[in-house]
């Protein structure tokens, strides 16, 4: 099937203690840091996933931003393409911080394994038993022409039917998630001015 | 040794992150791994750690963890058997 016949079936952002999704804010909370914003998210979603928990802040924002998106239904054949600027940066701060540490130089296991940005895939995809495609790309921003021209790719190749895709970015304090599905059916069309519009707007 | 088994409850809680379990919900012979606790072979390896830089114990061998790690009781006692620290 040819990209141009996809469409945007619904959209994810994540930004400013705010959870944003089709338009509609489905979670705020104005006190707290980033990992109490997402604890607090976790709850609030009603998810039971102690794995949650142990997650680092990408995965744990990753995962909120997917569930908001697929936990209704999801194709089993669903790629992932993920992108952002800082990578791992945060949690390899954190592993360096642990090694390095005067008193207890440890590595800790439960920090190291995050040391990849693609790690949050993995996490989602065991979340929603997918085996399909995954690609994580880092870009100065977010670059929805690059994202498009790779998901028209599998798309065009029969490699996939649905593709859930954007951009999720820690840096300390700082995060941004912008997650969108893309679906045979939906209310956004699917184009790169479309995406760009969907970003800015919120 | 009750002591040390409350205090390994309350580090297992905060060291591999059990937000949604108290420490009065573990008991001492409740199995950590696989339908007790549930956890994984990453926490197994925390675990190790945790031996190491609380009680200056080494496994040289980490299949040793399989019979340390069993159970709270476990633990408690080769820690009690074996701590430098």
């Amino acid at each position: 099937m040819k990209p141009s016949s996809f469409h945007i079936a619904s959209y994810c952002r994540i930004i400013d203690n705010n959870i944003v999704k089709n338009d509609e804010v489905l979670f705020t909370e104005k006190t707290g840091d980033l990992s109490s914003f997402l604890k607090k998210a976790y709850k609030h979603m009603e998810i039971r996933y102690p794995k949650f928990f142990k997650m680092d802040t990408l995965s744990k924002l990753a995962f909120i931003a997917a569930e908001t998106l697929l936990k209704d239904s999801v194709e089993k054949n669903t790629a992932l393409v993920f992108s952002n600027k800082s990578s791992s940066l945060d949690t390899d701060r954190k592993h360096s911080a642990s090694i390095t540490d005067s008193v207890h130089p440890y590595a800790s296991p439960a920090i190291f394994v995050y040391t990849l940005p693609n790690i949050c895939l993995g996490e989602i995809s065991i979340r929603h038993s997918l085996y399909s495609e995954n690609s994580f790309f880092i870009f100065d921003e977010f670059n929805p022409r690059l994202l498009t021209d790779y998901c028209d790719s599998l798309l065009s190749t029969g490699k996939t039917e649905k593709i859930l895709c954007g951009w999720v970015d820690v840096d300390k304090q700082e995060y941004d998630a912008f997650l969108y599905l893309i679906a045979r059916t939906g209310v956004y069309p699917y184009t790169t001015d479309e995406l760009t519009r969907l970003y800015r707007k919120t | 040794m009750s002591e040390l088994k409350q205090e390994l409850k309350e580090k297992i809680i905060e060291q591999l992150n059990l937000e949604d379990i108290s420490v009065d919900e573990i008991a001492n012979d409740d199995p950590l791994f696989g339908q007790g606790l549930g956890l994984d072979s990453i926490d197994a390896l925390e675990l190790i750690v945790m031996l190491d830089k609380d009680y200056g114990i080494k496994l040289a061998d980490p299949k040793e963890g399989r019979k340390i790690f069993e159970s709270i009781n476990t633990m408690a006692a080769y820690i009690t058997a074996n701590r430098t620290t």
